[in-house]
């Protein structure tokens, strides 16, 4: 049976569908509400805000992380800041213009109704966070400071130094604290969920492994919210922390949940390069650098000299050059592309030849050296401390790397899977930036989903259950997902090969990053399909995984994980086969105008790819879900 | 360069632990020290030992996952620096280098340089938020906060979570931990409503899990966001006049 996809969009004009929708779902009235126990995986801010507000509406919640705290999820490393349409800066944004800019920005791939209900909920943001004491920067007066972005020409962005994330998820893990004090919530931290459990079509609970013990267990729920993050990991190579994986949104895609997008994944343009082979992950420099940094290469191939010998003639700030308007501020699959090319073409510079120059000299001069020491020093701090050269004096190196995947399960508007009870938010999720997603959106997406969404839409979904209790776990739905998850587990720690998880992780990411990275090209693709399942086999019969299922066994997590990667590889390169167009992150070179610009085919390609698990033998099929848009007009992207 | 490491081996939180000691040739400089030991791990590995359990995430020196005591020095010589971003040209070639887990009776092993930090998260669940319903909050410029004290509610809040100034102190205190904790929210006119009772909850439940502070001050050398002393101070003071306040707030209390 082939799945339909029914996004569930409100009728009547956009202004009005998040208001009408609110007002036409169904309410759990507050006793009622302790009667549904609700399961959310993962901690970050879409985790964390989720539990916390379904917690104050009076649900019962239980929280899964597998960090030691809820604080330590990934998106603590964000740096840059979280777009609000608030206009504080009087210089003419709105709610329309937030919303257009982030469709455009997604090169008109994204639900046009999810994106307005996202910038309309952009100011309520900010309003809650600020009122749970985070530390945004402020103006002299006491009022709250902006600063622009990539992609946008107004200043939205609302910051903690470089430090926006972590300080919005403190916000969001103080209220979860609150609320575990409350008795509201129950935290089970260092347990990570292996299985979905889905009985009579709709969600029922999950199946852990507690990482410090090695035991399995399973738990029950009415609806289970998934905010576990995204797979940029599959790279081997990238931004992410070293955790960060996708198995659970995986393992719900196995069971049914339709995969979205899943080639839609976005390269951030500054990030310092990698240094050796031995490299275990990239670390970003905030995209707010673009603000004062003059991004260039030496115009001359293979230049060797030094960037302070290199005369202003002979510099290219190509940039600049081909995009005018936007400048060091184009869009990040723009400005990663253009790196790439300029790398390409043997311009490259530092000792592997593998970066850009990002340049403060000019902002220095015009600004001081303490205006920049305030606005960036502890990025400089962090790239000194990276790479052992003083940002102050010499430029910045920086080169593209994996960073957000915008592709993700599928979900209708109501953030609800293909499987009833399976909600999905943040970046776990492919709603709303399309095949790209801007600067300092990724904040804003986790908490608009966990603070504002998920708490009205869940009630509509559990309205219809009341007065029946969560499913026994001596169910046998739950006894079968619990023996796959023990059988998975002893496959990997009895196949005793010769090569480590990571060996493979790494060959995997190689794969991927060459084939399904910054460009891609059908024979590349068709490259990567052949030769992902044969690495895959190998994995599975020759990774040797030592030590035992009943203590801390970081190799045996890394097992799952990887072996989730290849499956969710294979997708990503058959997805990027079928899109012949190019479109945001996803930039196929057979489809480019003559000036190397992006070229979509919106004729044929506007349209949602989500793909249903048909089984570990046959391949996944593609489902549709046509886009239309009726407040945006559809335009070739240009930043020139 | 060549390394020989003396690292700490512990099978589970009961176990009895030694030092064990291992050979690593060919360490680049340009490697993070954590991206050394994953070479080691790799080669244990390969020789069919079981490789060392150490923890990290973020690798960019801000999830506070990872923490070594490198040479009897928390996070290791380098200022301001969590392990993740120590690299390699800090030491020399030829170094023999110690690597314990933190060591704390707050902080029990869980396994080899593992341990578990959780007494910090009941001191956040005792009082470290301020309360504000999802949905209530007013306009955020509603209330201007001064600059001063924005910045320096974000130097405090800046703490990582580590754990480093626990595992540095003689008398494994969390002071600072709490007091960045408490005076991130304590600063800030948001968090005036609960800053009394937050002080006395979260320092009196700090204590039934840590040592006491005798102002070493190591605290503040190991932290890797070089979190000031002078918050301690600050939480000090607010715990002294939290104790007269809630006294006065008890007795005003209508009782029946």
């Amino acid at each position: 049976m082939t799945l339909t996809l029914d996004a569930k969009i409100p009728s009547g004009p956009l202004t009005d569908k998040w208001n009408n929708h609110r007002f036409e779902l169904k309410l759990v009235n507050p006793n009622n509400k302790r009667k549904f126990k609700i399961i959310v995986v993962g901690s970050g801010l879409a985790g964390a805000s989720a539990a916390a507000s379904l917690a104050e509406l009076g649900y019962e919640v239980e929280v899964f992380t597998f960090h030691d705290s809820p604080r330590r999820a990934h998106s603590i490393a964000a740096q840059g800041g979280i777009n609000a349409a608030k206009n504080y800066q009087n210089d003419g944004d709105s709610v329309f213009r937030l919303f257009y800019d982030t469709v455009k920005g997604g090169d008109f791939r994204s639900r046009e109704a999810n994106v307005y209900r996202l910038a309309e909920l952009s100011g309520d943001i900010i309003d809650q966070a600020t009122a749970q004491g985070v530390p945004f920067a402020r103006e002299y007066g006491g009022l709250l400071a902006n600063r622009s972005f990539g992609g946008a020409q107004v200043s939205r962005t609302f910051y903690a130094r470089g430090q926006t994330g972590q300080q919005l998820l403190l916000g969001a893990y103080q209220s979860l604290a609150n609320q575990i004090r409350e008795g509201s919530v129950t935290l089970y931290n260092k347990m990570e969920m292996l299985e979905l459990v889905v009985e009579d079509g709709r969600t029922v609970g999950i199946i852990c492994r507690d990482l410090i013990s090695g035991e399995i267990s399973a738990h029950a729920a009415h609806a289970v919210v998934l905010a576990t993050g995204g797979y940029g990991n599959v790279y081997y190579l990238s931004t992410n922390a070293m955790n960060s994986n996708a198995t659970a949104i995986w393992r719900a895609h196995r069971k049914g949940a339709a995969f979205a997008n899943p080639c839609y994944t976005q390269i951030h343009p500054t990030c310092i390069p990698a240094s050796d082979e031995f490299q275990s992950k990239l670390t970003l420099m905030s995209e707010s650098l673009r603000n004062d940094g003059r991004i260039w290469v030496p115009k001359a191939y293979d230049d060797n000299r030094p960037p302070g010998e290199i005369p202003e003639a002979e510099r290219d700030y190509y940039l600049e050059r081909k995009y005018p308007a936007f400048g060091n501020l184009v869009p990040r699959d723009v400005a990663s592309r253009n790196a790439k090319l300029v790398v390409d073409e043997g311009r490259g510079v530092g000792p592997l030849k593998n970066g850009v120059y990002l340049d403060f000299a000019d902002a220095i001069t015009r600004d001081g050296r303490d205006t920049i020491e305030a606005k960036y020093g502890n990025l400089f701090d962090m790239y000194q401390r990276i790479t052992a050269e003083d940002p102050y004096d010499l430029p910045m190196r920086i080169y593209p790397a994996t960073h957000y995947t915008m592709g993700g399960l599928w979900v209708d508007y109501d953030l609800m899977s293909t499987i009833p009870g399976l909600f999905v938010l943040g970046e776990a999720n492919f709603s709303d930036h399309g095949a790209n997603r801007l600067g300092a959106s990724a904040l804003m997406q986790g908490l608009a989903d966990g603070y504002f969404v998920i708490p009205y839409t869940i009630g509509g979904y559990l309205s219809t259950f009341l007065g029946q209790p969560p499913l026994p776990t001596e169910h046998e739905a739950f006894e079968n997902a619990r023996r796959a998850v023990e059988e998975r587990t002893r496959t990997f720690l009895s196949t005793k090969g010769t090569r480590s998880v990571d060996y493979y992780h790494k060959e995997l990411g190689k794969l991927v990053w060459d084939n399904i990275g910054m460009a891609r090209n059908r024979t590349g693709l068709e490259k990567a399909i052949a030769e992902i399942p044969a690495l895959r086999e190998e994995f599975h019969s020759n990774v040797r995984v030592l030590g035992s299922g009943d203590s801390l066994n970081s190799s045996l997590e890394k097992a799952g994980r990887v072996a989730d990667f290849f499956e969710l590889a294979e997708l990503m390169a058959r997805d990027a086969l079928h899109r012949e167009e190019s479109c945001g992150g996803h930039f196929r070179e057979e489809h480019q105008t003559a000036e190397g610009e992006a070229r979509r085919d919106d004729e044929n390609f506007s349209y949602v790819a989500a793909w249903e698990w048909k089984g570990p033998d046959t391949p996944q099929e593609l489902v549709k879900e046509p886009l239309t848009f009726e407040h945006v007009e559809l335009t070739q992207r240009s930043y020139k | 360069m060549h390394i020989t490491l003396k690292v700490w081996r512990q099978t589970g939180p009961d176990a009895t632990g030694r030092f064990e000691t291992y050979e690593a040739p060919d360490i680049s400089p340009e490697m993070s020290f954590l991206e050394m030991l994953d070479l080691v791990n790799e080669r244990l590995i390969e020789a069919g030992r079981e490789p060392i359990e150490f923890d990290s995430d973020c690798r960019e020196g801000i999830c506070g996952t990872c923490g070594l005591m490198i040479n009897g020095q928390a996070h290791g010589p380098q200022r301001a620096t969590a392990t993740c971003q120590l690299h390699m040209r800090e030491f020399s070639d030829g170094e023999h280098i110690t690597v314990e887990p933190w060591r704390a009776a707050a902080f029990p092993i869980v396994k080899d340089l593992v341990v578990n930090r959780a007494a910090l998260d009941r001191i956040v669940e005792a009082g470290g938020f301020i309360t504000a319903r999802v949905g209530s909050a007013p306009d955020a410029n509603l209330i201007p906060v001064p600059k001063e004290s924005a910045d320096a509610a974000m130097d405090a809040a800046a703490c990582i979570g580590c754990g480093a100034c626990v595992a540095a102190c003689p008398n494994s205190a969390a002071q600072l931990f709490t007091a960045a904790k408490v005076q991130h929210l304590n600063l800030l006119p948001q968090g005036q409503a609960q800053r009394w009772s937050r002080t006395q909850e979260m320092v009196e439940t700090m204590e039934l899990f840590f040592g006491s502070c005798t102002n070493y001050g190591e605290c503040h050398e190991a932290c890797p966001k070089e979190i000031s002393l002078d918050f301690i101070a600050m939480m000090n003071r607010d715990y002294v006049k939290a104790m007269l306040t809630n006294r006065q707030r008890d007795g005003q209390k209508k009782v029946g």
